[in-house]
């Protein structure tokens, strides 16, 4: 087998969401039903197997749930942001798409920065570059440089925040030489 | 209170879906349907969540998962498509 | 919910009820920026991000007002797949939308993404031209007017 060996530590993730949609869907979160599920769990993982996705091994919890609650009340600022120049301004709103270079370079963090991106206010992922990690973003109602550097400093804050939950040791290392929160210029 | 509550819901979301609808209809481009049919679909899912809050049961709840989980697929096959299509129009 | 309710259940009902039409207002803003915005990318906007804020509070009604613990992990999952998927064909469909020159670059006060995708396009563009220079040295400016030559050439995804 030319498989790579998938350590249980990656996989327990994986294997702990599957057991919750299992109890979900049954809607029964007894011991011997969520049992089952994790044997199911582990026997689907085995089989169907795909590549592992890559985590760091590290999960800041404390640094989590500050950054959920932010990005709780981000969404229900966003959804009020996109309805006011949907009422408003309609026709007239002028928008913009926007180059940020990121400082990761590891998909997961990538791909994490670019869903809460998409959903947190105006802002929409167009295009990815994944050789120089950068994320091409339009912009809803930006309408001078200040507001587009309003916007490259809201992802590269987001990103710095996702690293400080989940990035790697050296990625963390890299955003304390930076001395965060001093944010990076927008330079290339 | 669960008269009011239920029309003024079903009053809003109907008012919703006829503005989706209307953008289906019209809407310019393909992806443009793609995309307000994606929100008829999350109204949908809406009004099948309000039913089962003010009333009370869970019949629809599989669905309502069922349709948040592969609610995308579709848009996001329609966005391939429209995609590969135009750039073999352009490679030409 | 409950008939002629008094106390708790009173105070759940009312939030129920503000939950509900909150919710239910969402998708008419969502409707409202389809039929409003101009163009396919800000109608996106409109069309994902107060979705995701409407089920929230649908699903967050529907939970207070079943009252029993297990329906909660269920509501939870059904909104995480919400969050997961969103961004996803959103993406797909901004992306198709980008590269199909549905965007009008008169609403766009900036845009970065053209320069990058004009210079691979010129790119490509100064290969072909010269291997066409190669191909027939005596042929002065062969290819050269290749410069156009579709911009979907972009940054692969």
């Amino acid at each position: 087998m030319s498989r790579k060996r998938i350590s249980f530590r990656a996989e327990l993730p994986l294997l702990v969401w599957l057991v919750v949609i299992w109890g979900a869907l049954w809607r029964d979160f007894s011991p011997g039903n969520l049992v089952f599920g994790a044997l199911i769990a582990v026997v689907v993982a085995r089989i169907f197997y795909l590549p592992p996705v890559e985590l760091s091994g590290r999960f800041n919890v404390l640094r989590a749930i500050p950054f959920a609650v932010v990005f709780l009340g981000k969404v229900v600022a966003a959804s009020f942001q996109v309805m006011y120049p949907a009422i408003f301004r309609g026709p007239s709103v002028t928008n913009a798409v926007v180059a940020v270079p990121l400082r990761s370079h590891s998909d997961l963090m990538v791909t994490a920065t670019g869903h809460v991106i998409s959903l947190i206010p105006g802002s929409l992922i167009v295009e990815v570059d994944r050789s120089t990690s950068t994320l091409y973003i339009h912009g809803l109602n930006v309408r001078d440089q200040s507001d587009i550097a309003k916007l490259r400093k809201e992802v590269q804050d987001t990103e710095a925040s996702l690293i400080r939950i989940m990035g790697t040791r050296a990625e963390v290392d890299a955003l304390q030489a930076e001395g965060w929160p001093a944010m990076r210029g927008a330079g290339s | 209170m669960k008269d009011i509550v239920l029309i003024v819901t079903a009053v809003i979301l109907s008012i919703a879906a006829a503005g989706a609808i209307y953008r289906i209809a019209v809407g310019p481009s393909l992806l443009d349907r793609v995309l307000a049919s994606d929100v008829l679909l999350a109204i949908l899912g809406a009004a099948l969540a309000i039913d089962m809050a003010v009333n009370r049961h869970l019949n629809n709840l599989v669905l309502l998962v069922a349709l948040t989980l592969i609610g995308f697929v579709g848009s996001v096959t329609v966005a391939r498509f429209v995609a590969d299509r135009r750039g073999q129009v352009n490679d030409s | 919910m409950t008939p002629n309710a008094t106390g708790a259940d009173a105070v759940i009902d009312a939030v129920t009820a503000v939950l509900l039409i909150v919710g239910a207002l969402m998708s008419l803003g969502a409707a409202i920026g389809l039929l409003r915005f101009p163009d396919l990318m800000s109608r996106m906007h409109a069309a994902t991000k107060p979705q995701v804020l409407g089920l929230f509070l649908v699903l967050a009604a529907m939970g207070l007002q079943m009252r029993e613990w297990w329906v909660w992990p269920i509501l939870a999952v059904a909104w995480i797949f919400q969050l997961l998927t969103v961004p996803v064909s959103a993406h797909m469909v901004g992306r198709a939308g980008y590269r199909t020159k549905h965007r009008h670059p008169e609403l766009l006060s900036a845009d970065e993404l053209e320069a990058v995708v004009l210079r691979a396009a010129g790119e490509r563009a100064a290969e072909k031209a010269q291997e066409a220079d190669s191909a027939m040295p005596r042929n002065g400016n062969g290819g050269r007017n290749g410069r156009n030559a579709g911009a979907d050439g972009g940054p692969s995804a």
